[in-house]
């Protein structure tokens, strides 16, 4: 079956972003080396990782890749990136009690340990930050593996396909088909005539925005301002927050530090949902290309009016006293910190918390919810639909019932002075109307199958873990909080999700668009 | 003068009519039939053959011209011609075209394409048509400045709520200057503490936005706002240039044009305007979209039959005021007779506007108010001219010569005058002389 594309072009450039891959397995073999921990697992798996890579490479060593192939590769390249992603996991937890350790006991064990670090891997990769490693602590596991899980959010955040076009010419030349398909938000912006330079420019903002805040944290260490925010924490948050990543070798994820690293993480985790091509317009003296930018200023406002709402509610006493979190009735700076955290956190898809917020009351759980909804920027590494979606969604509508009472108007969508092109919003509508159709259905299904198991999800519960994992957020509500887990999920349901997550990162188009033309034979 | 015409079409022939009693013309055409068709009609030389050739052009003596007109009905051969008249000798080139963006490019750099001065017929004839609508209670108004400035002249009504003001209370517009009040057929150089009467006529020179605002003070019964409602029929490029022209005055129009590519690019370019596809002579759609209540009508169809049965339809379902685009300068009398308000001609006021730039003067331009009593001259300064290097309030103190700087265009930006602004070379100065000052000012320039 020839499925219409030349899969072999697709699956051989695969081969030469496995190989790389390997390459980063150089970052948590160094933190083995300097904790003194097992190097064995990190070798082991660069050496099984690269002899895949130059494997696969074999099937196609010239590839050229036409527009579904390129769809496929995309798409394919994150389902690999995740599967290469659990190597480590399942060999670092063999033969202990870890949940996303390689398990031979007996069958059902074997498919669940590996289901648990596939979803824990793909749940990185796609910056989702939803967890089922049980204890999250530095006694349980190795500093090296918890490196790795941040790592991964790291690299899938600015996208691993920008990062190859990038640095691999042999990927450039297709890569305005490659970043087309991968880049989040409805557009790629193309910010030099060549494409390479650009993912280049969008790689250094991230890498330099990642570097500086890597900086800043372990300052506040330095000065004795946050007493456990040492290197390896600095490290390990750097590379999750700029993603909107939402990992934390902390139990207590963000809640662990101090007030003055919520502050610093908070206007972070804001520029994580910015489009970055705006701040590259910054660097060349043109900021107000951002300050005009329609989709900007909506996540501005967004963020402020959330907030501030938010904060208005906890100073009022929607959250209880609780251990992690403290009491916010009555105290401005806190209310304000835990909203502002909150909604940084949740509105652009990072998924770190500060506050167990699945206790507060139901007003404030649903206006957290709505947030979840909204999404970062097109452009940005957050998830969600993004801002310019509804932007342009809302305005199509508006134009709708105008042009019902005056069916001869002709009257097109602009955005930021400029018109929206008409295939663009068709493609904008079936995206945000897709969107909520799989979070629906998805839903219902969490719901059903949780009950053949036995187990039952509330409203919130089912509601929140389709949103937060095709979202690409993370946290839900009610066991599926900040701080909980969604190990007790069955199998065929965290597939769903590794599913949902997968398809969210890429925006549900390029994948659907696969599935369709191997369905048509053409 | 020596002044050669290229192209003997409708423009070509007016403007060669008009010039051939006091100036020696020699007129180009491509048509040999039509070339000596012209030399009975009118007291020219004429020459047939390619005008954008300078073997043509050598035979019409271009080399020793004192001027050469492109006016052929195609952009291209305009702007060669101007081109190669360039080559052959010093002669002022006068281009006519219907793409504003030939316009904006020759705007944006001085003498580009060989051209010394550019007349674009579509945009004139949308300067025209919003002039028209836009002040109707002016009594004379002149662009300047290729159309960055305007001198408009008003009446102050009984009802004005300007009569009881002083001048400074009444010039409160930033680009706006308050040149000249007639009293009694006196000219007045107004000073900020200056009444203003009713009966009195008011002159201001400003940037055409600030002349819209400073008529909407005088008389804001007729001086249409933005609650007033205006249909533009016809997405020609005279349309849509009005349409962007009345957009920049805060009238938004509605636009209806037939073309849905059109259509779509219209309402791409005019982000305020309502554009609505449909045909213009379907009395249902009228109706449905009330055009019939609209206070102006302005037909820019293709063709002039189709702009005849709209004006006419229009005006029967109750138009107040209609404005009619005619193609043909034959046409304009039998449009006006039949009760259309206003026929405006494209080539009349193309013609007409290059005629106005033939005059030999010191001044570009000129307008002569109230029985030369006054006039409005816009100078261009060269180096070494007695007006530049000082600030204006010394100039005028300097001087027993009545007169008011009104604006001040440099590199195609409008500058308001101040009393320590100070002329530079270059600078296109629009300014109110009182007619007995004349000779001293152009003495001076």
């Amino acid at each position: 079956m020839s499925w219409g594309v030349n899969w072999k072009a697709s699956v051989g450039l695969l081969g030469v972003g496995i190989k790389y891959l390997a390459v980063t397995m150089l970052v948590p073999l160094v933190v083995a080396l300097v904790y003194g921990e097992d190097i064995w697992v990190f070798l082991v798996s660069m050496a099984l990782v690269a002899a895949i890579g130059f494997a696969v490479e074999r099937v196609d060593p010239d590839p050229d890749l036409g527009p579904r192939e390129a769809l496929l590769f995309v798409s394919l390249a994150w389902i690999a990136a995740a599967a290469i992603g659990t190597v480590p996991y399942l060999l670092a937890g063999y033969g202990t009690e870890s949940t996303i350790g390689l398990q031979v006991g007996s069958v059902g064990a074997f498919t669940e340990s590996v289901i648990n670090a596939l979803f824990e891997s793909m749940s990185g990769f796609t910056t989702t930050g939803a967890t089922v490693l049980g204890e999250i602590s530095t006694d349980r596991h190795s500093h090296a593996v918890l490196m790795w899980r941040q790592l991964t959010q790291w690299l899938g955040g600015m996208g691993i396909i920008v990062l190859m076009i990038a640095i691999l010419p042999e990927v450039a030349v297709n890569g305005a088909q490659l970043m087309e398909s991968e880049a989040p938000g409805p557009e790629l912006q193309k910010l030099t005539p060549k494409i390479a330079e650009t993912a280049r420019a969008l790689w250094l903002i991230y890498f330099g925005f990642t570097v500086v805040y890597i900086a800043i944290l372990y300052g506040l260490h330095l000065a004795g301002m946050a007493p456990n925010m040492n290197l390896f924490n600095a490290i390990a948050h750097g590379f999750t927050t700029l993603p909107t990543g939402g990992f934390s070798p902390q139990a207590d994820s963000i809640a662990a530090f101090s007030a003055i690293v919520q502050w610093v993480v908070i206007p972070f985790m804001l520029i994580a949902g910015v489009n970055f091509a705006l701040f590259w317009h910054v660097l060349r003296g043109e900021a107000e290309v951002m300050l005009e930018n329609a989709e900007f200023r909506a996540y501005a406002g967004a963020v402020a009016v959330v907030t501030a709402v938010l904060a208005v509610m906890l100073f009022r006493g929607a959250a209880p006293p609780i251990e992690l979190g403290g009491a916010t009735q009555g105290v401005t700076e806190n209310s304000l910190r835990q909203a502002a955290f909150q909604i940084g956190s949740l509105l652009n898809s990072t998924g770190y918390a500060t506050a167990d917020f699945v206790q507060w009351d139901t007003d404030a759980q649903i206006l957290l919810m709505f947030a979840m909804f909204i999404g970062g920027s097109a452009g940005s590494t957050g998830g969600g639909v993004k801002i310019v979606r509804w932007l342009i969604v809302g305005k199509a509508i508006r134009r709708e019932l105008f042009t019902t009472a005056h069916p001869d108007v002709v009257q097109p969508v602009r955005l930021s002075g400029s018109v929206v092109d008409e295939d663009a919003i068709r493609g904008i509508m079936a995206f945000t109307l897709l969107y909520l159709v799989l979070f629906g259905v998805s839903a219902v299904f969490l719901s059903l199958d949780t009950t053949r198991v036995g187990i039952q999800l509330t409203m919130l519960e089912s509601t929140s873990a389709s949103l937060a994992t095709i979202g690409n957020i993370g946290p839900g509500f009610g066991r599926l909080g900040p701080f909980g887990s969604y190990l007790f999920f069955p199998d065929t349901s965290k597939l769903l999700m590794v599913f949902l997550m997968w398809i969210g990162r890429l925006e549900i188009v390029p994948v659907l668009a696969v599935f369709i033309s191997a369905m048509d034979g053409r | 003068m020596h002044v050669v015409v290229i192209g003997a079409g409708e423009v070509g022939t007016s403007i060669a009519g008009s010039l051939s009693s006091d100036h020696e013309v020699v007129v180009v055409d491509v048509d040999e039939d039509r070339a000596e068709q012209l030399k009975y009609e009118i007291d020219v030389l004429t020459i047939a053959g390619d005008g954008t050739t300078s073997d043509i052009q050598t035979a019409a003596e271009v080399g020793r011209a004192d001027m050469v007109i492109a006016c052929t009905d195609n952009d291209q051969t305009n702007l060669v011609a101007c081109g190669t008249a360039k080559t052959l000798g010093d002669g002022f080139t006068i281009a006519r075209v219907k793409s504003t963006d030939f316009l904006r490019t020759w705007e944006g750099s001085e003498g580009a394409f060989g051209v010394d001065f550019m007349v674009c017929t579509d945009l004139l004839t949308a300067e025209n048509i919003v002039r028209v609508i836009g002040l109707p209670a002016a009594i004379d108004v002149d662009p300047f400045a290729s159309g960055m400035v305007q001198m408009a002249e008003f009446e102050i009504a009984e009802e004005s709520p300007m009569a009881g003001q002083t001048v400074a209370e009444a010039d409160r517009f930033e680009s706006l200057t308050f040149v000249g009040l007639f009293r009694n057929g006196e000219l007045t150089i107004p000073r900020g503490d200056t009444g203003i009467k009713a009966g009195d006529r008011a002159v201001v020179i400003g940037s055409p936005e600030s002349v819209q605002a400073f008529a909407t003070d005088v008389d804001p019964r007729t001086t249409p706002d933005d609650a007033d409602d205006i249909v533009i029929v016809g997405g020609s490029e005279i349309g849509y240039q009005t349409a962007r022209l009345l957009g920049e005055r805060e009238l938004q129009p509605r636009i209806i044009e037939q073309d849905p590519d059109r259509a779509r690019w219209l309402a791409e370019q005019l982000p305020k305007a309502v554009v609505m596809e449909h045909d213009a002579t379907d009395t249902e759609f009228l109706s449905r979209e009330h055009v019939d209540e609209a206070d102006i009508v302005v037909t820019a169809l293709r063709s002039d039959e189709k702009n005849l049965l709209v004006s006419v339809l229009a005006k029967r379902l109750g138009v107040d005021r209609v404005i009619a685009v005619v193609d043909s300068p034959d046409y304009v009398t039998v449009f006006e007779e039949i009760g259309i308000d206003i026929a405006i001609n494209p080539r009349t006021v193309t013609a007409e506007e290059i005629t106005r730039f033939t005059y030999e003067s010191v001044a570009e331009n000129i307008a002569v108010l109230e029985n030369d009593q006054a006039e409005v001259l816009e100078l261009e300064l060269t180096e070494g001219c007695g007006l530049v290097g000082r600030p204006i309030s010394e100039l005028v103190a300097d001087t027993d010569a009545r007169f008011v700087i009104g604006a001040i265009t440099r590199d195609h930006q409008l500058v308001t005058p101040r009393g320590d602004t100070v002329l530079r070379p270059g600078d296109h100065v629009i300014l109110l002389v009182d007619s007995d000052s004349v000779g001293e000012i152009a003495s001076m320039a």
